[in-house]
């Protein structure tokens, strides 16, 4: 017993102020997120204790994903998110293979597509914002603008604006900071790969094409596997880029973290922390798979 | 409160430690509701929340800041003041202020319906003894006073009265689509046929921006389209959203949105301002702080720009107005107390609002102190009549106006048609 509280006692000392901080301010206030999102406090009154809340279960997440609102907003983060996920990772890829090749200034090529990263997200937008102004014709500047000059005119488009799609328009100013990223872990990848192996490939008579299907993106996977989730977990939380190139009372552009933000700012906490909740489900289920199968690969 | 907040802190659950957390901050919150009452030996600062920053907002400030030094020369003034977003960047952090318990001293609210959140929040005071006090009562308009009053009491001290329902002019601009500067429209039908002629010439014929200025919009066009007494019904239930003059309303205001930038979403007003600085576009529907924008770029009132009220809005003065709060617990309440006279005073509000091109809220300033577009509208206050502005939370509380913002924007962008449109703002208002 007492060897086991020596074996045990020290370590557990050292990290129990961690522990205990990660259970209060995270874990307890998940808690108490859970609990707001099923009462009934939805005015200023409420917030306060002014006026008294009851607890209504689940009823205001019946509502939000009855609501025709609440819906778009979930469309668009998951459009969002899919062409964010599709974009980085296509261009990731394709610059880390180009690179991947012996090739002179390597080492600048590098630099020039992982550097986007390192501007904030409200910096870039801003930027973007104008860049991907909506205006045609005579009026257009930004991206249309350019488009004229190269005479690509029936590439205008509204960008942002359009009530449908118009949210994967955000997407490109994410893919153009995060696909350097990506890029770097599949740089590392590739060059995780010992170079035996594809000799052995080669001397085997492989073609090239054979040589990448069989023995280097089966390597991979595990790259792959990881880049997705960063960059999918950090579109589900996307905020910043979209206040920044549009507003968040433009409805065209919601997704569930504006939501979360103005239905705080009108006092309505219980339906803002529901949405909160959603979101961090949507979180989970893409990382908590990811988590245990790390944890079996270390245990292995 | 105290007990919510026990109750989350045992939801949190996490032993000892949370426990003793949360009873700290449980402590600090009825210290802090205490102090505010009795503290009688801290009325050496006074600390003032509000969004003025920059150009003639902070310039009034700094102007009331001296008044108030020259009043209350033992009282420090503190700038409290937070940037961005035209307020809603201080309005977020005011919110997590006075849900802690931790308010300043007095804070910068939008009179009207805008206070209401806080009164039902029970986070300001009742401050009817101190119009009494500094006889407020009587310097005010009593359309004025009506308007600041919630169930016979008085929450606030108005600094200014802005105007929301102004329509901006290029005359360069009207000038190139043949029309003439001078001339006047005394219906949206004929503004309409203007706008025509200023397409015509291939510009903008109305610049907008982003939702909140084209809610601005639309309360202008409900204003002109329904009149002051059926738009004032929209606000305590007497007009039917439903009804067909609101569809009648909302069809002009479809026809105006076809006559703007499209690009409005990503605009902020003074971008659509702008537009008609430059001649790009020949009208912009902006509140009266517009002419500041005009101003600080050295142009001429009547002849590099000109203004008057949206077409069937003559006579109607769309309302809003800045003022100060006496929050529940504010930890220098004397101090601001002292604040509050000074906003109120004829000197402080002289000096305000000279610097931020409002006008004064009391009807005993001298008229002969302020530009011409100030003159101006120190007349049309004294006669119109005062209609509060939706857009700058004089008629609505912010539920409402958000849910009402939420309709405009969908509609502008696209999602909704005309019939859609109508049900959601009756819904949001319903």
């Amino acid at each position: 017993m007492l060897r086991k509280v020596r074996q045990w006692g020290p370590p557990l000392l050292l990290i129990s102020p961690s522990l205990v901080l990660i259970g209060v301010f995270v874990y307890g206030l998940i808690a108490v997120n859970a609990w707001t999102s099923m009462t009934d406090s939805h005015t200023a009154a409420q917030s306060t204790g002014q006026a008294p809340t009851r607890m209504v279960g689940l009823a205001n997440y019946a509502e939000l994903l009855d609501s025709d609102a609440f819906r778009h907003s979930l469309k668009n983060l998951v459009l969002y998110t899919v062409v964010f996920l599709a974009g980085a990772m296509f261009f990731g890829f394709l610059w880390a293979w180009l690179l991947d090749r012996p090739l002179r200034f390597e080492g600048v090529f590098r630099a020039v597509y992982l550097f986007p990263m390192s501007v904030s997200f409200v910096a870039s937008g801003v930027v973007w914002r104008w860049l991907l102004n909506s205006n045609q014709g005579e009026n257009a500047s930004g991206l249309n603008r350019l488009f004229q000059m190269v005479g690509l005119d029936f590439l205008q488009n509204n960008w942002w604006n359009d009530i449908d799609v118009g949210i994967a328009a955000i997407a490109v100013p994410a893919i153009w900071q995060l696909a350097g990223y990506v890029m770097a872990l599949f740089l590392a990848g590739f060059r995780g790969i010992p170079a035996e192996l594809r000799e052995a490939a080669r001397i085997d008579g492989a073609s090239e094409w054979k040589l990448y299907r069989h023995v280097v993106f089966p390597q991979l996977s595990p790259v792959a596997l990881a880049a997705v989730i960063i960059i999918g977990h950090m579109s589900l939380k996307v905020f910043d880029l979209i206040m920044s190139i549009s507003k968040p009372a433009n409805y065209q552009t919601k997704v569930p973290a504006i939501d979360i933000f103005l239905l705080k700012s009108q006092y309505d906490y219980a339906n803002a922390a529901a949405v909160a909740a959603i979101l961090l489900i949507f979180v989970a289920v893409l990382i908590v798979p990811y988590l245990v199968q790390v944890a079996r690969g270390a245990k292995r | 409160m105290r007990s919510q907040r026990r109750s989350s802190a045992l939801l949190a659950g996490i032993a000892a430690a949370s426990l003793m957390l949360a009873a700290c901050g449980g402590d600090d919150q009825s210290g802090g509701d205490q102090s505010g009452g009795v503290d009688t030996n801290g009325a050496s600062e006074v600390e003032v929340f509000t969004w003025w920053t920059s150009g003639g907002e902070k310039a009034g400030l700094d102007g009331l800041v001296e008044v108030f030094g020259e009043m209350y020369p033992g009282i420090e003034f503190i700038n409290g003041a937070v940037a961005g977003g035209a307020g809603s960047a201080a309005k977020d952090l005011l919110q997590s202020r006075l849900q802690a318990g931790d308010p300043p001293d007095t804070f910068q609210a939008h009179a009207g319906m805008e206070l209401a959140d806080y009164i039902a929040a029970g986070q300001v005071e009742d401050i009817s003894a101190l119009y009494d006090e500094f006889g407020l009562n009587d310097a005010f308009p009593q359309d004025l006073i009506d308007l600041l009053t919630v169930d016979g009491k008085i929450y606030s001290v108005p600094a200014n009265i802005h105007r929301s329902n102004v329509v901006w002019a290029s005359p360069s601009a009207l000038e190139a689509a043949g029309l003439d500067p001078e001339a006047t429209y005394d219906s949206l039908d004929e503004w309409f046929v203007a706008m025509d002629a200023v397409e015509d010439a291939g510009m903008t014929a109305l610049s907008v921006a982003t939702t909140w200025t084209q809610v601005h919009l639309l309360e202008t066009v409900l204003m002109s389209s329904l009149g002051a007494d059926a738009y004032n019904g929209l606000w305590d239930g007497s007009t039917d959203w439903s009804g067909s003059d609101v569809t009648a309303a909302l069809e002009d205001f479809e026809r105006l949105i076809g006559y703007t930038n499209t690009d409005r979403d990503g605009l902020d007003w003074p971008d659509a301002a702008q537009m008609v600085i430059d001649g790009n576009a020949a009208f912009n529907v902006m509140g009266d702080w517009a002419a500041g924008e005009f101003d600080a770029q050295d142009l001429v009132a009547g002849e590099d720009y000109i203004y008057f009220p949206v077409p069937g809005t003559d006579g109607m003065f769309g309302f809003l107005a800045d003022s100060f709060t006496l929050p529940v617990g504010a930890p220098h309440r004397e101090a601001a107390e002292a604040w509050l006279d000074a906003v109120g005073s004829l000197k402080g509000q002289t000096e305000f609002n000279i610097a931020k091109g409002s006008i004064p809220a009391r009807t005993d300033a001298n008229p002969d102190d302020f530009n011409d577009y100030q003159r101006s509208a120190i007349d049309d206050f004294g006669s119109d009549t005062i209609v509060p502005s939706l857009a700058h939370g004089a008629a609505a509380p912010i539920a409402v106006s958000n849910a009402i913002s939420d309709a405009v924007s969908k509609y502008t962008a696209g999602g909704s048609d005309l019939t859609t449109f109508q049900d959601e703002l009756a819904a949001a208002v319903g």
